[in-house]
């Protein structure tokens, strides 16, 4: 049993947890992830770790309510525990200096995004970062995202805050500027990455984006998480998360992602009705 | 010498019509008449042939003794002497090529019927616990710390040889259950998940630690292990990666590797959703791809999920085909199609990017390969598409190079597969042995074990210092 020590609500639909995990917290790095699994009869389900604490032994993970599983993990509290946690999984991130890199994250991915501009920063590199969402009450972390970075950019879908519109504008400005990018690393919804990559092939900057297909066992065993990246098949669970964006097969990726959309629909309502927050009306499958 | 009955006991097996819609076990197991009915066929001869064709020593004619004497008690004692894990190898060791292969009774046609009495043995051990004096780890603590990787029929028998002799053992397992491809491939109407975690138990009863959720090569590596505390390791990881064919199409939605489709619901317990949060897809029409035990578990288990028209596509004839006999004969019966000289080009999919049909070549048999067995060779113009709203590709796997790329000095062949000593289960570095699948590529759990035992007790003459 994995100990979840604090939950917080960072936004709307967004959650912070700590966990106790000492084991893993000695040994996490940026852009690696978890997976867990609520109870007995749980999915097994990959989130990124979005901070670790060696002294206090605790990983922190950022969490959006998308399904059953997200939903109910946002109501746990503090106090109450995971049946199971396993990683780091993955392969952590390339971090060198590049010299100028501009990191973009979509939603919820702040959290995967910052570490990585910490450890962005320490190597010696200008670091840029772009935030997206869809309007403020999404938006988390901004001071803890601003201190790691030399400049950095919100976007919102409404214009609740910062510039109205999506991140691969100010991106683009960014590379028409003429400043040298010497990376982009982009993470967030499949669709953002996949115009992200789109943005910046026209100017040659290698992209890098952290995959999130659906997985299993996260260690090579199961092939869900397979993506097609140069026309080769690759496992994202042990050759990923990290990708070139510009290779990766995006029609397929976001195909294989909904692969489940019906079960996850139906999951997703029988819990809420079994949990009073909608009515259950109809007895339709 | 009494007369030779070459009436071999049939095994009561669930209902053809009933047993295609619920994952309950296929084969039901003797009573008490039956078994000692197939007991008292044994000869008891004194060359005891059966014995060699088992690779974890098992007496088998004292056990069959114990059976015919009415005393299963010592039956059970018999067999865990030196083997830990009968209900799981009663009833998915192939008994065909080992022990029955080797009982003289095998040339007339009928050997002994060796796996279903261990079977019933170690079946009536659990329904009567307490009943049997539980074989005691005698030695006191031997001061000597031995880590296995992978719980795994391998890593388990590894662990229990050990923790008899003494040692202290920890376990460290990646997944969140024990019990490697027992717990997560073969499927629950050949082998109850119940039974495999009895039998884990059991392991654990002799003093074996079990750390869960823990990947060796990410959480801890292997040489961190020696060089904090554990003075031998042993891998038994298996060879879990699935192999893909590299045609088009083949990361489709819809396309399924054997061991996601068969994780989900063995593991995951997808055949109970939405009880159970793990779904899976099946559809009306599967396709599956390949010929060996694991196509026809994922065959059999699609049936089961409600699939109507079930395809298994295999490149050469029925001769070849490296599925059991039995196995075949289960899945044809439950009304599974088998298409022999098939081989796949492609997969189509519709304009959401989901399968819809693979398209396949028919092939001939050529010149004999490596390996002796006749090469396909696809006849050109001969493709057709069999419609699938699901495939599977069940075409074999090979060791996680997880492990073996985060440990110094260990020589991998080029097949994954770590280089270990037959006898010893050695590898090249010291400190290190292996067994099972992970040295031989896929195989079988009695082999797997048999690899285990030989390495454990090469660790126990090490840690002696003998
Ligand atoms: C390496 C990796 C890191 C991740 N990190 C985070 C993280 O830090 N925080 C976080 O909130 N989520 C993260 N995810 C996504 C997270 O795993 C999914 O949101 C979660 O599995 C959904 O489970 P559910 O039961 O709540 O929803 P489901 O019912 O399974 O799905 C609900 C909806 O989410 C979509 N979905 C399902 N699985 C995924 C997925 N793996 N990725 C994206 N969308 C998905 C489906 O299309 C569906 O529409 C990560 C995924 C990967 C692979
Ligand atoms: C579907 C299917 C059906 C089969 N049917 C039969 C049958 O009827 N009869 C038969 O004899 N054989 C059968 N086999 C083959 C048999 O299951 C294997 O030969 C046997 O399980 C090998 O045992 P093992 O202990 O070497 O490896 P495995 O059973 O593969 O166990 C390896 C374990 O190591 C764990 N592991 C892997 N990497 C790590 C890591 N880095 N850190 C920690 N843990 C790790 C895995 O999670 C797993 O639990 C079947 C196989 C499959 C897939
Ligand atoms: S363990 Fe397997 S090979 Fe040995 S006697 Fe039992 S069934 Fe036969
Ligand atoms: S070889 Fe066959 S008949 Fe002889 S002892 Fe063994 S099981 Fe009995
Ligand atoms: S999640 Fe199973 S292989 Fe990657």
């Amino acid at each position: 049993m994995y100990r979840i020590l604090s939950r917080r609500k960072l936004a709307l639909g967004i959650h912070r947890f700590k966990v106790t995990a000492a084991a893993l917290a000695a040994r996490a790095r940026p852009g690696q992830f978890v997976i867990l699994r609520l109870d007995e009869r749980g999915e097994r389900i990959p989130l990124t770790i979005a901070d670790w604490d060696k002294d206090e032994g605790s990983l922190t993970l950022v969490v959006m309510e998308t399904g059953m599983t997200t939903h109910r993990l946002a109501r746990l509290k503090g106090g109450s525990s995971l049946a199971d946690l396993t990683g780091p999984l993955g392969k952590p991130t390339e971090i060198e200096r590049f010299g100028t890199v501009v990191l973009v994250a979509g939603g919820f991915a702040v959290a995967a995004i910052t570490p990585i501009a910490r450890a962005m920063k320490e190597a010696g590199n200008r670091v840029i970062s772009i935030v997206g969402a869809r309007g403020k009450e999404r938006l988390f972390w901004i001071d803890r995202l601003a201190a790691e970075s030399d400049r950095l950019i919100i976007a919102t879908d409404d214009g609740s805050r910062g510039r109205r519109g999506v991140v691969t504008e100010p991106l683009r400005e960014i590379l028409e500027s003429g400043e040298k990018i010497d990376r982009v690393i982009a993470i967030g919804p499949a669709i953002m990455m996949k115009f992200c990559a789109r943005t910046t092939q026209p100017f040659n900057v290698k992209t890098i984006v952290s995959l999130n297909p659906i997985m299993v066992d996260g260690i090579g065993m199961c092939g869900v998480c397979r993506v097609s990246v140069g026309g080769v098949t690759r496992f994202a669970c042990i050759d990923g998360p990290d990708f070139d964006g510009h290779q990766v097969d995006w029609d397929l990726f976001i195909a294989r992602q909904k692969t489940y959309v019906d079960e996850e629909r139906l999951s997703l309502d029988r819990w809420r009705c079994q949990h009073g927050s909608q009515s259950c009306g109809g007895d339709e499958g | 010498m009494s007369r030779l009955d070459l009436n071999r006991i049939p095994i009561p097996k669930q209902e053809l019509g009933e047993r295609a819609g619920n994952f309950g076990e296929v084969a039901l197991g003797y009573n008490l008449k039956q078994a000692q009915a197939e007991a008292g066929r044994c000869i008891e001869c004194p060359k005891r042939n059966c014995v060699a064709g088992c690779p974890v020593d098992i007496d088998i004619p004292e056990f069959i003794r114990a059976i015919k004497e009415n005393d299963i008690p010592q039956a059970v004692r018999v067999i865990k002497k030196t083997n830990n894990l009968p209900g799981i190898c009663g009833r998915v060791c192939p008994q065909e090529t080992q022990c029955e292969a080797a009982c003289v009774l095998d040339r007339k046609g009928a050997p002994i019927a060796i796996g279903r009495l261990e079977r019933y043995v170690a079946d009536w051990e659990r329904v009567h616990p307490g009943r049997v004096v539980q074989p005691r780890v005698a030695k006191p603590p031997s001061g000597g710390k031995v880590a296995v990787i992978g719980s795994g029929p391998a890593g388990l028998t590894a662990a229990a040889e050990m923790a008899r002799r003494g040692h202290e053992v920890t376990i460290f397992e990646s997944l969140h259950l024990a019990g490697g491809v027992l717990s997560y491939g073969i499927p629950e109407f050949r082998l109850p998940k119940a039974i495999v975690q009895e039998e884990v138990y059991y392991v654990l009863s002799l003093g074996v630690k079990l750390e869960l959720n823990s990947v060796v090569g990410k959480l801890v590596t292997v040489d961190e292990l020696l060089a904090g505390g554990y003075q031998a390791v042993f891998l038994g990881t298996g060879a879990g990666l699935p192999l893909f064919m590299n045609i088009p199409g083949e990361s489709l939605s819809g396309v399924y590797s054997a061991n996601e489709f068969l994780t989900r619901i063995n593991l995951m317990k997808a055949y109970r959703f939405p009880e159970y949060d793990t779904p899976v897809r099946v559809g009306h029409r599967v396709v599956v791809i390949g010929g060996g035990n694991v196509a026809m578990d994922a065959a059999r288990s699609a049936l089961r999920l409600g699939a109507g028209d079930i395809t298994v596509v295999y490149r050469r004839s029925p001769k070849e085909i490296p599925a059991r006999r039995e196995e075949i004969d289960n899945a044809l019966e439950e009304g599974i199609k088998i298409r022999f000289l098939t081989q796949p080009k492609r997969f189509k999919g519709d304009e959401l990017s989901r399968v819809m049909a693979v398209e396949c070549y028919d092939t001939e048999l050529g010149e004999p390969d490596a390996d002796g067995r006749r090469r396909p060779v696809v006849k050109p113009g001969s493709e057709f598409s069999l419609d699938a709203d699901v495939a599977i590709v069940a075409l074999g796997t090979t060791p996680n190079p997880l492990v073996a790329t985060t440990t110094t000095g260990l020589e991998v062949t080029r097949k994954g597969t770590v280089v270990a000593g037959e006898a010893t289960g050695r590898t090249t570095r010291e400190g290190i042995w292996a067994g099972g699948d992970i040295i031989t590529g896929s195989a079988t759990v009695i082999s797997a074990m048999g690899a285990a035992k030989k390495a454990a007790a090469d660790i126990d003459k090490y840690l002696r210092g003998e």
